[in-house]
């Protein structure tokens, strides 16, 4: 086996793994700001989850638990977030940092308080997290040349929120485009009014919007406390709500570019880490505090020179208020 | 309408923020209760020791002013309908010039290198927020996104200068050489001793001067010059400000530097005022607080003050509610200031109305 074709393979597996969070937090973020709610507060919602999922599977043992526990929190704050901004017309971008400071202090005080580890949630082992899963025929296909590689490191051996989230992109595409409340979804983000004239209420989409997104946000969060890691720590999501925010308004706000985008941030991430210690081409060694903010350059990179004027949904940050 | 109820009207501004502070407290007793503690002992605790003797306001007072400069750093951008979440990466890139030129200015006598201070603070902190600002008037990029960016990498800036550049030789942590002491600006309790006036000894030192001038010039900017009218009918309306012949790029460029430059600042008082040297994360996360005292006092810059104080007792007093309920962690500040974020920004509509009712009779159309 030739060790570039390795290694290549294994910055696939890692880009992979680090683009779960990221795609199932950024199709959240699509639900919501398709709907016309802007959601800086993926970030808040995505530590939330971590948090709720880790304690919940250390308490419990059971990582099914610890998932549903992701879910209920991240979904309670997407209801905050809407009452804020449907029912009392409030700043979308406010109350999404309000959520995300919140929650920042609010994991810390309870880690410390419930289970005394400086902020920590107790490691989990066996039951708690979600194991990696071989699939079937990563042993049958070995022997095939450039096929078993890619299968054995690339597409097996992922936690079950992997294939989750692989399964996720599609369905998040065929709601959106396909479906009556897709429909809905979209028209609600574009012209609310018209979508009131026809009868529909437009708080009642922009809520079931908020809480599917919740529901993926919470998935997200619990891919980082009991699937990727085995444990909760502080402060844990790192920025990954706001890169997921931006790879959202870098794919235009549509699911198969989303993951496209996320694919890239991951990709970057996986690079850094392999970069790390090696000398580049005409540059020498990046120091490794530098070469770790390569997501975040990227970001305001692409956001600034190639998005240009991405279309946002029309009606997106605009409270909508009925005529009174 | 009666005269009562225009004069009950006129008391709002002062009321709703009393009432949310009220109502984000009672969220935050909540999670006290959720930790196992008892809320009232802590609210004693906290006043206590925020207020309660001349060392503890002291403190307070410290924490209020770096308040004050990203209080007045939010505010700024959003008059102008811009939220600027990178004060704390103008404020550590402000440290991080700060410290270069105390470092640099060891024979400069003290007025120099204050003088000097004040500028290098602002030009740094003004930079950071520059590409951001470049970012959002020229390409249209979020600027709440590529601020937050900023702060990660300024971090990671800080992180490296600290580690391998600008470390003091010989020491394990990412700190530089203490500054020479010619280059430390006054504590206040230093300048009233020498004036003869007894004070209890507490790191507020001459940058809450810096920051009530700040304050000043902010309110001049932004009621009584033409930059500060363009700068709010921006922040009203882009299509009603580009119709009065004003261009939002050009006004954005200002505000958003301005914005980093007051957030540049918060160094003149942890860096040269207290550390007398740069710290990682000596920020502490002021300029997150920025955003709540920006709400809270409603972008005015007495209502900054008060707000600033406000949490500048909330972070001296939880200082001392850490240490005789460890339960309560400083993290606890953090939780309250979230919510009142969400309390006075997000949900400022929703006890407003209950309010108005309660004053007047039926809703009010956009009271300002």
């Amino acid at each position: 086996m030739s060790e570039p074709a390795l290694l290549i393979a294994l910055l696939a597996a890692a880009t992979v793994r680090g683009a779960a969070p990221l795609v199932l937090a950024g199709l959240g973020g699509l639900f919501a700001e398709r709907s016309g709610i802007v959601d800086v507060g993926l970030e808040g919602k995505m530590l939330a989850a971590a948090f709720a999922a880790a304690a919940m599977a250390a308490v419990t043992g059971s990582a099914w638990l610890g998932a549903a526990a992701g879910i209920a929190a991240a979904v309670a704050l997407a209801l905050v977030h809407g009452f804020a901004c449907i029912t009392h017309h409030g700043n979308q971008v406010v109350s999404g940092m309000a959520l995300n400071i919140t929650v920042s202090g609010l994991t810390a005080v309870l880690g410390n308080a419930w289970f005394h580890q400086g902020g920590q949630t107790p490691l989990l082992g066996g039951a708690g997290r979600f194991a990696s899963i071989q699939l079937p025929g990563a042993g049958a296909l070995a022997g095939v040349p450039g096929l078993g590689l890619l299968y054995r490191e690339v597409v097996s051996g992922h936690n079950l929120l992997v294939y989750v989230t692989a399964a996720a992109v599609p369905l998040v595409a065929w709601l959106v485009y396909r479906t009556r409340f897709g429909l809905r979804l979209r028209a609600v983000g574009e012209s609310p009014g018209a979508v009131d004239t026809a009868g529909i209420s437009v708080a009642a989409v922009r809520y079931r919007a908020l809480v599917a997104g919740g529901v993926l946000c919470g998935l997200s969060g619990a891919y980082l406390s009991i699937a990727h890691s085995a444990g909760f720590i502080r402060e844990m999501s790192a920025g990954k709500g706001y890169l997921a925010l931006a790879a959202l308004i870098f794919g235009g706000w549509r699911p198969l570019p989303t993951l496209g985008a996320c694919l890239l941030f991951a990709f970057a991430d996986a690079a850094q880490a392999r970069l790390q210690g090696t000398p580049l081409p005409g540059v020498g060694v990046v120091p490794v505090q530098l070469i770790q903010a390569l997501p975040y350059v990227l970001t305001v990179a692409l956001l600034g020179g190639f998005v240009g004027r991405a279309v946002a949904p029309r009606a997106i940050g605009v409270p909508y208020v009925k005529e009174r | 309408m009666s005269p009562a109820v225009n004069r009950a009207r006129r008391l709002t501004p002062i009321m709703l923020p009393a009432l949310n502070l009220v109502l984000a407290l009672a969220l935050s007793a909540i999670v006290v209760v959720l930790v196992g503690e008892h809320p009232g002992r802590a609210l004693r605790l906290l006043v206590v020791g925020a207020f309660g003797d001349g060392e503890a306001i002291g403190y307070t007072l410290y924490y209020a002013t770096s308040f004050v400069f990203t209080g007045l750093a939010v505010a700024v951008a959003f008059h102008g309908g811009l939220f600027n979440i990178g004060a704390e990466g103008q404020a550590s890139l402000g440290g991080l010039g700060v410290a270069l030129l105390c470092l640099a200015a060891g024979g400069w006598p003290t007025p120099l290198v204050i003088a000097a201070a004040i500028v290098v603070a602002g030009v740094f902190g003004a930079a950071w927020a520059f590409v951001p600002a470049w970012l959002q008037a020229r390409r249209g990029s979020h600027v709440v996104i590529t601020t937050i960016m900023f702060n990660f990498i300024a971090a990671a800036v800080m992180t490296h200068l600290l580690v391998n550049v600008l470390i003091k030789p010989g020491q394990q942590s990412p700190e530089t050489r203490e500054f020479a002491a010619s280059t430390w600006l006054p504590q206040l309790h230093e300048v009233a001793g020498r004036l003869g006036v007894p004070m209890k000894p507490s790191p507020l030192n001459l940058s809450v001067l810096v920051a009530i001038v700040a304050g000043v010039l902010v309110w001049r900017y932004v009621w009584h010059t033409r930059w500060g009218y363009a700068l709010r009918a921006l922040g009203h309306s882009e299509s009603a400000a580009v119709y009065a012949g004003i261009v939002p790029a050009r006004v954005i460029l200002v505000a958003m530097s301005l914005s980093g430059a007051l957030a540049g600042l918060v160094s003149l008082n942890e860096v040269m005022g207290v550390q007398h040297r740069l710290l990682l994360n000596f920020t502490g996360g002021a300029g997150y607080t920025g955003i709540a005292v920006a709400l809270m006092g409603r972008n005015h810059p007495l209502g900054i003050a008060l707000a600033a104080i406000l949490f500048g007792a909330l972070y001296q007093g939880g200082a001392e509610l850490a240490l005789d309920m460890p339960a309560l962690t400083r993290d606890m500040v953090v939780v309250i200031q979230g919510l009142v974020v969400l309390v006075c920004g997000a949900l400022e509509h929703a006890l407003r109305r209950p309010l108005d009712a309660l004053i007047g009779r039926g809703p009010v159309t956009e009271p300002s």
